[in-house]
């Protein structure tokens, strides 16, 4: 069965050979330098300019996506896998710090992804943004995130990951806070930097152990070293080894960045930014980095650290669950997005755990379209009502039937209805966690999906039936909004079928997957991919009925009432409702936590301050005072004052009698010329 | 002839300048005793040229030059002069101590 | 001093000339009688200058210094209405110290030279300088100097009809 699976994945199912890439690839450092380059352009000209820098960003994204467009075609037609890198500096006598890029499979569908999100986002935000404050700014350090999620996409070692992670963390800050004339968008800038910045300890400690055990930085020598089973990775910590501390390290810092239980407190909070923002890098790309890492790390979990993806399992699916369970009960539209999204997180966690490369990657393919249709369509929204909240909608698919049309088709995405793109990318999943034989988290996966589709459902029925409750005039919005929407709508439809699979009927497989899992399989290693060979029907069924009775529960309950709206709005589950609204408390113990740091620990440290080391230096200081003030008395004033004042006293008693000289009669000049002359000459001839 | 005497005459022109620098009140008869010890210098030179017959008559050269200076310095010597005269109505130099001290 | 000569009379008689006026241009009461003694000096001078055949510099002696330089003195005298007439006390009070300087310069001028010239005579003096080849030097290696001097006189020109005019300035008006 293994030896059919592998056939299936990487260039084995061709017998076709990898190419090395030309010019096409040579040149495509550009993409990385170019949104940097606009960035600090939008920053310099952008003010003078018509659309006040919005323009220079477009063009930015233009090429950045058409490139990277060519650059995911060439891969998948001539199978490119191609990996420069140039050294630019040494760390000590053995480590060379190199920068890089790699077009493989994996990456150029990244590019790919970036790209187009990127580009419909962009074309958004110069509407939705018009008007607010910042606008230069907002687009200079939004291009600077794309630079460096380009940066990290296209990192061939992991310093420069960890560069682009870093740079991803720093614009992710930027732009969270951009209102931060209010305290609580500033603060969600940096309970998401501080969060972060946790999980990147566990990053930087397993790339520091993963290095060492390698020689190296690159991904190609680590992941080279996990399949030859290298000494270095193999040395035993405690009842482990360094490969699976390194890597359970390295899954650290991708909880961080992809919002995995715990550490997933962040992402709700990141949702005082600006809506593109939310779209574009907390739905589609930034929070993908985590799940990005783990994937281009995928052969070190599947060799020697395979130990490590138990716990990666639980934690996704917990992921998965509970936050699904929480996105239920929230009444701002952003936020129940948010919660949507770090449950899929968690879905593409739990499929690479449990050995889905393709999945989990084919997962965060299709989520970045729908998602980001749902946050863009969601933005839409609220710039025709005003107003974040749920209570504050109703009906508006009267009022605004584009963004209408558009959000049902995101829901029903990411809800997993045949033949949308959710549909194959869930079932991928649900097949990865059927094969591997997780069948208690297949079950969980199951009822996350029917978690999904309830509270989607009651999202958009709260949204767009019903009767209007708010006090504004609701207006759909321009087409610079509005035809994004539409092509993510389109992407959302069609995005499923790269990867449909073949049938089983019987015992053979009719028709073949078509490409996806191919073309992610364009890269140096082989994977080893737990890809189910053809669609689970059983799997799938259950999956759909799933989501169907999510929608139809959730419609019962949240559609009716459509004049009152009374029972949708006061129904509450009981006993789980308080849990969930408390969020489980969890903001509150990572509050509490810092809380501590704050109070007692730092009055600890102050008492310790004052009390004894403040006691150390003061004594010292007077000693010194005291003595200072002897050598003063004594020295100073009597020695060295005495001899300085004779010395003054002296020159100017000099000077009075030299002063005598000076008559300012012109003769007596002329007689002291004459005078000294002749004993000038007198001088010369006595001498000589 | 010898040039020893044309010397001590310089040198007798000279030492009348010099009584007449420091010892004269008025101010132009000072500037007329410069002239007198400028006049003994040009003696010199030319009775140097004279003895040693230099092939670029630099001693004469040079006179001439002195002549030039001094026809400039003497100019310039009385204009100083005559302002002082118009602001103080005096020449008498013993009443210019204003530098003293 | 060979008294054989005739040249030895001629040199005798201009010095006396020269030394008595010189002695009365620093000794005369009366500033118009020490300018004209100056004149007869330099007269004296120039008549010195024909004889040490030094023909050029002679003439140019008599028309710089006699013609211009004495006559811009006797300018400056009337101007300045120096005290004319006998009354007027020409000399400081530092006569005495002056004497002394004036006359240690001058034994110690006579004394260096007689050490060091003693018997040296003066050779060709029947051949007076032609003034081509004072021309040669003068415009030839001695050209800068030239220049300079030029430049020296364009400054005392400048700089005394600066010095020499009436005050033209508000300052002036208003404090007049």
């Amino acid at each position: 069965m293994n030896s059919l699976l592998f056939a299936l994945t990487a260039e084995a199912e061709h017998g076709s050979e990898i190419t090395a890439g030309g010019p096409l690839q040579e040149w495509a450092w550009l993409i990385l330098v170019a949104p940097f380059v606009a960035s600090v352009a939008i920053i310099f000209r952008g003010k003078t300019m018509k659309h006040q820098g919005a323009e220079i960003a477009v063009a930015m994204m233009s090429f950045v996506f058409g490139y990277g467009l060519l650059l995911w075609i060439d891969t998948i037609r001539n199978k490119v896998v191609y990996e420069h890198s140039v050294a630019i500096g040494n760390l000590g006598d053995s480590w060379v710090l190199e920068w890089g890029w790699v077009v493989d499979g994996l990456s150029s569908m990244m590019y790919f992804v970036v790209g187009s999100v990127g580009l419909l986002v962009f074309i958004y935000a110069v509407s939705y943004m018009k008007g607010e404050i910042r606008y230069t700014f907002f687009f200079s350090s939004l291009s600077l995130f794309v630079g460096a999620m380009l940066v990290l996409v296209a990192a061939p070692n992991l310093a420069q990951l960890i560069v682009g992670w870093e740079l991803v963390g720093l614009a992710s800050y930027l732009l969270i806070s951009h209102y931060w004339e209010k305290k609580e968008n500033s603060s969600a800038g940096m309970k998401a930097f501080l969060v972060n910045k946790v999980a990147d300890v566990g990053l930087l400690i397993g790339t520091f152990m993963l290095a060492v055990g390698v020689g190296s930085l690159r991904f190609s020598d680590i992941l080279h070293g996990a399949q030859e089973h290298a000494e270095g990775l193999l040395v035993p910590i405690g009842n482990s080894n360094v490969a699976v501390v390194g890597a359970l390290l390295l899954f650290f810092g991708a909880m961080g960045k992809s919002a995995q239980f715990p550490l997933h407190i962040w992402l709700p909070d990141a949702m005082a930014g600006p809506t593109p923002v939310s779209a574009l890098m907390h739905a589609a790309t930034m929070v993908t980095a985590g799940i990005y890492l783990m994937a281009r790390m995928f052969p070190l979990y599947q060799t020697i650290a395979v130990d490590a993806r138990s716990i990666m399992l639980w934690v996704g699916v917990l992921t998965l669950f509970l936050t699904g369970l929480i996105a239920l009960v929230q009444t701002d539209l952003k936020k129940v997005l948010a919660y949507s999204t770090v449950s899929q997180l968690g879905y593409m966690m739990t499929a690479v755990a449990a050995g889905g490369y393709t999945a989990g990657v084919f997962h965060l393919f299709t989520h970045a379209f729908f998602k980001a249709l749902l946050f863009l369509a969601a933005g839409s929204v609220i710039h025709g009502v005003h107003s974040n909240e749920m209570t504050d909608m109703g009906g508006l698919r009267k009022y605004m039937p584009r963004t209408y049309a558009t959000f049902m088709i995101g829901s029903l995405a990411l809800v997993g209805i045949f033949p949308l793109a959710g549909f194959w990318s869930k079932d991928e999943i649900l097949g990865t966690l059927g094969h591997g034989g997780y069948t208690m988290f297949l079950w969980v996966a199951i009822a996350g999906a029917f978690v999904t589709a309830f509270y989607m459902t009651r999202a958009v029925a709260l949204t767009f039936f019903g009767k209007y409750k708010g006090h504004g005039h609701p207006h759909e919005s321009d087409n610079m909004m509005t035809v994004p929407l539409m092509v993510l709508a389109g992407f959302s439809i069609v995005a499923g079928l790269t990867n449909m699979p073949g049938f089983l009927i019987g015992d053979r497989v009719v028709g073949r997957y078509t490409g996806f899992s191919r073309w992610l399989g364009t890269r140096a290693l082989a994977m080893g991919d737990h890809h189910p060979e053809a669609l689970e029907w059983s799997l799938a069924i259950y999956g759909a009925i799933a989501g169907v009775l999510g929608i139809v529960l959730g419609w019962m309950i949240f559609g009716k009432d459509k004049e009152t709206q009374e029972t949708r709005d006061s129904f509450s589950i009981p006993g789980l409702y308080p849990v969930l609204t408390v969020k489980y408390y969890f903001d509150d113990v990572a509050l509490g936590i810092v809380g501590f740091i704050k109070g007692p620990l730092a009055n600890a440290v102050d008492w310790v301050n004052t009390w004894v080391i403040d006691r150390i230096v003061n004594t010292v200081g007077f000693g010194t005072k005291a003595f200072g003030k002897i050598v003063y008395d004594n020295f100073d004033q009597k020695g060295i004052d005495l001899a300085i004042n004779a010395t003054a006293v002296g020159s100017g008693a000099a000077g009075g009698m030299l002063r005598k000289l000076q008559t300012g009669k012109i003769q007596q000049y002329a007689g002291a010329l004459v005078a000294g002359a002749v004993a000038l000459v007198i001088g010369f001839s006595i001498f000589n | 002839m010898p040039i020893v005497p044309v010397l001590i005459l310089a040198a007798f022109l000279f030492s009348m300048g010099i009584y007449g620098l420091l010892a004269r009140r008025n101010a132009v008869m000072v500037l007329l005793a410069v002239e007198l010890m400028l006049n003994a210098v040009n003696i010199n030179l030319v009775a140097f040229e004279a003895m040693w017959l230099d092939s670029m008559a630099s001693g004469q050269i040079f006179s001439i030059f002195i002549i030039t200076v001094a026809a400039a310095e003497v100019g310039i010597g009385l204009a100083i002069v005559l302002m002082i005269f118009r602001n103080s109505h005096s020449a008498n130099l013993d009443d210019f101590a204003t530098m003293k001290g | 001093m060979d008294f054989a000569q005739p040249i030895t009379w001629v040199f005798t008689s201009l010095a006396l000339v020269i030394a008595y006026t010189g002695f009365r241009v620093v000794t005369s009461g009366n500033l118009i009688h020490s300018a004209l003694a100056l004149v007869f000096s330099l007269a004296g001078t120039a008549g010195l200058f024909l004889l040490l055949s030094a023909e050029f510099v002679a003439w140019v002696l008599v028309l710089v210094y006699m013609g211009a330089v004495m006559v811009l003195f006797l300018f400056g005298i009337m101007i300045t209405k120096a005290p004319v007439g006998y009354d007027a006390e020409l000399d400081n009070e530092h006569k005495g110290p002056a004497l002394v300087a004036a006359v240690s310069v001058f034994v110690l001028m006579s004394w260096s030279t007689i050490l060091a010239f003693d018997g040296q005579e003066m050779s060709s003096l029947g051949v007076p300088t032609a003034t081509e080849d004072l021309a040669d030097a003068l415009l030839g290696r001695f050209v800068l100097p030239f220049e300079i001097v030029s430049f020296v006189l364009l400054a005392a020109l400048v700089g005394g009809i600066t010095l020499a005019r009436k005050d033209n300035s508000p300052a002036e008006e208003e404090m007049s």
